[in-house]
C-alpha cells in the first residue's frame, strides 16, 4: 500500500533507466597480460601511504598473485591555471580499470577541488562499499559486527549545490535522481547475490524527505522485483542507528544501501564499532573503473617510521581481488592476515603490539607458505 | 530573550545532582503559565505507540505525589491524517498553556500521508532548541558506562524545511535551509545550557567540510558565540558529524555537550540512546523562548510493543521531572527522579529493555513505593 502513491511519482522515462542499467554491476572486464598477469593502477599516496604500500606489494609477490603493478602519482599539477590530477594516472585507471589507493593528504585552504570528488567524478564511481567485520584478536565493546554498507556516492547531500540567498539565509540542495537511485540499488542487490546475503535494506528518512528519500525507496523498490530471492526491506535512519549500536549483530544478514550522507556517518559508525579506520576497507565501484582504498588519513606523524598499520589498504586490496574474480588468492591472504592478528605476536602499535610494519607484514607471508 | 531569562534566575549554580539529570532552564518570564489556585494545567499528548501506557505511568505518579498539574489531554494519532482537527486543538491547547508533555507522533512515509506533525509543533511553536540528555546509570548495563553528555539539536530548519520539488521527471531537490540567526540563537543556548549545569566543553558536530555555506555558517556562526563564553571557561571544539558517529561508539566519555543542525540530532540522539540503554531511558525536551514541550529523547513510536505493558516509562517520566523543574517545582522534580533512579539501580524492577521481565505497571508502581 506504501507503495503505491510513491510509484507514481517520479518515474523516469523507460529510456533513462536503460542508460542507468547500462553497466549494471560495474563487473570486471580486464584482461590478463601476456605474461599471465593484470595489470592494476596503485596510487601509494601521502604520509604513511608508500610504507603500507610497499606491503601490499611484498605480500603480493610471496602469494604469487597475478597483479602487475603500475605505480602512479595523483598529486596535482598546474593545467591551463588549474590543480589537475595528472593526465597518466587518470589514463593509467582508465586502462586498468582498477586501482589501489593510499590514503591522501588533504591540502588544505581554499581553491582546492578534493582530490577523492575530483576522482569520484573522473569515473562514474557511483557506489561506495564498506564492509565493517569484526576483527578477532583486537577487543572492543562490539564483538559480532559483520555489516556491509552500501552508499550512493555521486549526489544526494554532497552535490555541491549551495547559494546564500540573503546575507545569513543558505539553501543547500540534497539531489536525488531516479538513475543514481537506481544504478546504486541495482549495485547493492547484485553484491547481495554475490556475497551469499539474503536480504537488502534501505535506509531512509522518507517520514521527513518525502519526495527526495522517498523517490530513492521507490528506485530499490522497483529493482528489488529483478531479484526475487533476496528479501527487500525499508528501515528509517533513526531506528538503523539506534540498533545497530545497541546490537550489532542482526545486521549480519544483509546489505544496507542509502544516500550519501546517511551512508556517510553509517559507514564510519560501523567502522568505529570494530575498532576505527585502520581496519576497515573500502571500495568505490565505477561505470568506468573501480578504486579500492583505505580510508584513513595518511598519518604524517608516523610517516617514514615503519610503524604504520596495513590492514586497512590489505583488506581493500582483497576487497579488489574479489572484485577481479581472484577469490583463492584473497581468500589465503585474508586468513593469513586476520590469524596473523589474532595470534597478536606481531602486531602494529594502533592494534597493541609492538612490532613495525616489516615485522607485521613478514608474519602475514610467513602464514601464506 | 531567553538569555535575559538565564541571567535573571537567581538559584546558584550547583553541581549536577548525582541520582537527576538537572537540567534547569529559564523558566518562561514573559508571561506566566497557565495556573488556577496553584494548580498549573499542562498540555498532555500521549501520541501513537506505547504513549499512551508510558504517559499513564507518568499520571499515576504525578496523581500519587499529588503534583500541581491538571492535565489537559489530547489524544492525537498520527496513524492517519484524520487527527488533524485534534491536533490543531492540541497546539491551541499549548499555546494557551505553554507548558506540554508529549509522545511521539506516528509520520507516514507515503508522499501522500500528512507531514510529520511532531515537526509541525517544533516549527510553529519555534521551540528551537531540543535537548537530550544520555547519561550511563549504574542499573542499565551497556557496553560502555561513562557516557555523560548533552544533546543540543537545532529543531526548525536545516534538513527538516519540508521544502522539496521534483525539477524533472526523475530529480528532485530537497532544501536544507541554514540560517544565521539560528544557528546564533542555537550555539547560545548550548553555551548557556553548559553554563547552568555545570558542563565544561561544548562541540560543534557538522559537516563543513563538504557543505561549505549552509554548515559552514552553523560552524562559523559557534565559533563567534563561543569567543563570548570564552571567559566563562568553558571549553570548545567541533568535529565533522561522521568521525562524531565514530568517536562515540568507540570513546563516548570524551563528550560532554554537543550541538548541531537538526538531522545530525536525529543521528547523534539514537547513537547516544543506544549507548545508555535504549530509548526508554533518555529523556528529553524542546525549548523555545515561549513554549516547552517535553518528551522523550530519543524520538521513536515503538508501535511494535504498543500494547503489550512493556515499554519501560522512564524516559517519559524523567521527562516530565524536567516539566516539573521547568515549572519550579525542583524538590518533586527531585523525589520522583530519586524514585526512579532507585528503581533503576537496585535491578530488582527492570523493563524488558534493561534486560529484565516487569511490566510498565510493576515499574510505575516500584516508584510509587519508592516515593
Amino acid at each position: 500500500m506504501l507503495g503505491r502513491p510513491l510509484a507514481g511519482i517520479a518515474r523516469a522515462p523507460s529510456a533513462f533507466r536503460r542508460y542507468a542499467s547500462a553497466s549494471p554491476t560495474a563487473a570486471f572486464a580486464g584482461k590478463k597480460d601476456s605474461n599471465g598477469k593484470y595489470t592494476v593502477t596503485l596510487i601509494p599516496g601521502d604520509g604513511i601511504g608508500p610504507e603500507i604500500s610497499q606491503s601490499i606489494k611484498d605480500i603480493y609477490t610471496a602469494a604469487a598473485v597475478p597483479i602487475q603493478w603500475e605505480e602512479v602519482s595523483v598529486t596535482p599539477v598546474l593545467k591551463g591555471g588549474k590543480t589537475v590530477i595528472p593526465d597518466n594516472a587518470i589514463n593509467s585507471v582508465k586502462k586498468n580499470t582498477v586501482a589501489l589507493k593510499g590514503p591522501l593528504a588533504t591540502p588544505i585552504g581554499k581553491g582546492h577541488v578534493s582530490l577523492n570528488l575530483t576522482l569520484r567524478r573522473t569515473f562514474n564511481l557511483f557506489a561506495n562499499v564498506r564492509p565493517c567485520v569484526s576483527i578477532q584478536g583486537f577487543k572492543t565493546p562490539y564483538d559480532d559486527v559483520n555489516t556491509v554498507l552500501i552508499r550512493e556516492n555521486t549526489e544526494g547531500e554532497y552535490s555541491g549545490i549551495e547559494h546564500e540567498i540573503v546575507d545569513g539565509v543558505v539553501q543547500s540542495i540534497k539531489l536525488i535522481t531516479w538513475d543514481a537511485s537506481e544504478r546504486v540499488a541495482r549495485y547493492a542487490f547484485n553484491y547481495a547475490q554475490s556475497s551469499g546475503r539474503k536480504r537488502v535494506t534501505a535506509v531512509h528518512k522518507a517520514n521527513i524527505m518525502k519526495m527526495s528519500d522517498g523517490m530513492f525507496l521507490s528506485a530499490c523498490r522497483e529493482v528489488s522485483k529483478e531479484y526475487p530471492g533476496i528479501t527487500y526491506d525499508e528501515d528509517l535512519l533513526d531506528r538503523v542507528c539506534l540498533q545497530i549500536v545497541q546490537n550489532p549483530k542482526p545486521y549480519s544478514d544483509r546489505v544496507m544501501v542509502m544516500p550519501n550522507l546517511y551512508g556517510d556517518i553509517l559507514s564510519d559508525m560501523c567502522a568505529g564499532l570494530i575498532g576505527g579506520l585502520g581496519l576497515t576497507p573500502s571500495g568505490n565501484i565505477g561505470r568506468d573503473a573501480s578504486i579500492f582504498e583505505a580510508v584513513h588519513g595518511s598519518a604524517p606523524d608516523i610517516a617514514g617510521k615503519g610503524l604504520a598499520n596495513p590492514t586497512a589498504l590489505l583488506l581493500s586490496s582483497l576487497m579488489m581481488l574479489r572484485h577481479m574474480n581472484l577469490f583463492e588468492h584473497a581468500d589465503k591472504i585474508e586468513k593469513a592476515a586476520l590469524t596473523t592478528i589474532a595470534e597478536g605476536k606481531s602486531i602494529t602499535g594502533d592494534l597493541g603490539g609492538k612490532a613495525s610494519t616489516v615485522e607485521y607484514t613478514n608474519a602475514i607471508i610467513s602464514k601464506l607458505k | 530573550m531567553l538569555r535575559a531569562g538565564l541571567s535573571a534566575a537567581t538559584r546558584p549554580a550547583l553541581a549536577r545532582p548525582a541520582t537527576t539529570l538537572a537540567a534547569d532552564f529559564a523558566k518562561v518570564a514573559k508571561r506566566p503559565t497557565t495556573k488556577y489556585g496553584g494548580i498549573y494545567t499542562v498540555t498532555l499528548i500521549p501520541g501513537d505507540g506505547i504513549g499512551a501506557e508510558i504517559t499513564d505511568s507518568v499520571k499515576e505518579i504525578f496523581e500519587h505525589v499529588n503534583a500541581p498539574i491538571e492535565w489537559e489531554q489530547y489524544d492525537v494519532s498520527g496513524m492517519s491524517s484524520a487527527g488533524e482537527a485534534l491536533f490543531r486543538q492540541a497546539m491551541d491547547s499549548l499555546k494557551r498553556n505553554r507548558v506540554g508533555l508529549k509522545g511521539i507522533l506516528f509520520t507516514p512515509i507515503s508522499q501522500s500521508g500528512h507531514i510529520s506533525w511532531n515537526v509541525a509543533m517544533r516549527q510553529q511553536l519555534d521551540i528551537y532548541a531540543s535537548v537530550v540528555l544520555c547519561k550511563s546509570l549504574p542499573g542499565v548495563p551497556t557496553r560502555h558506562s561513562n557516557v555523560d553528555f548533552a544533546i543540543i539539536r537545532e529543531n526548525t530548519e536545516g534538513e527538516y524545511s519540508g521544502l522539496e520539488h521534483q525539477s524533472y521527471p526523475g530529480v528532485v531537490e530537497s532544501l536544507k535551509v541554514s540560517t544565521r540567526a539560528k544557528a546564533e540563537r542555537i550555539s547560545r543556548f548550548a553555551f548557556d545550557f553548559a553554563l547552568k549545569n555545570n558542563r565544561k566543553k561544548v562541540t560543534c558536530v557538522h559537516k563543513a567540510n563538504i557543505m561549505k555555506l549552509g554548515d559552514g555558517l552553523f560552524l562559523n556562526t559557534f565559533r563567534r558565540v563561543a569567543e563570548e563564553y570564552k571567559s566563562h571557561g568553558i571549553e570548545f571544539n567541533d568535529m565533522i558529524v561522521d568521525n562524531t558517529s565514530m568517536q562515540l561508539v568507540a570513546k563516548p566519555g570524551q563528550f560532554d555537550v554537543m550541538v548541531m543542525p537538526n538531522l545530525y540530532g536525529a543521528i547523534v540522539s539514537n547513537i547516544g540512546a543506544a549507548l545508555v540503554g535504549g530509548p526508554g531511558i533518555v529523556p528529553g525536551c524542546n525549548i523555545g523562548s515561549e513554549y516547552a514541550l517535553f518528551e522523550p529523547g530519543c524520538r521513536h513510536v515503538a508501535s511494535d510493543i504498543m500494547g503489550t505493558n512493556r515499554a519501560n516509562p522512564t524516559a517519559m517520566i524523567l521527562s516530565a521531572t524536567m516539566l516539573l523543574r521547568h515549572l519550579g517545582l525542583d524538590p518533586l522534580a527531585n523525589q520522583i527522579a530519586a524514585a526512579t533512579f532507585d528503581v533503576i539501580n537496585s535491578g530488582k524492577v527492570r523493563t524488558a529493555d534493561m534486560g529484565g521481565s516487569a511490566t510498565t505497571s510493576d515499574f510505575t508502581s516500584a516508584i510509587i513505593k519508592n516515593l
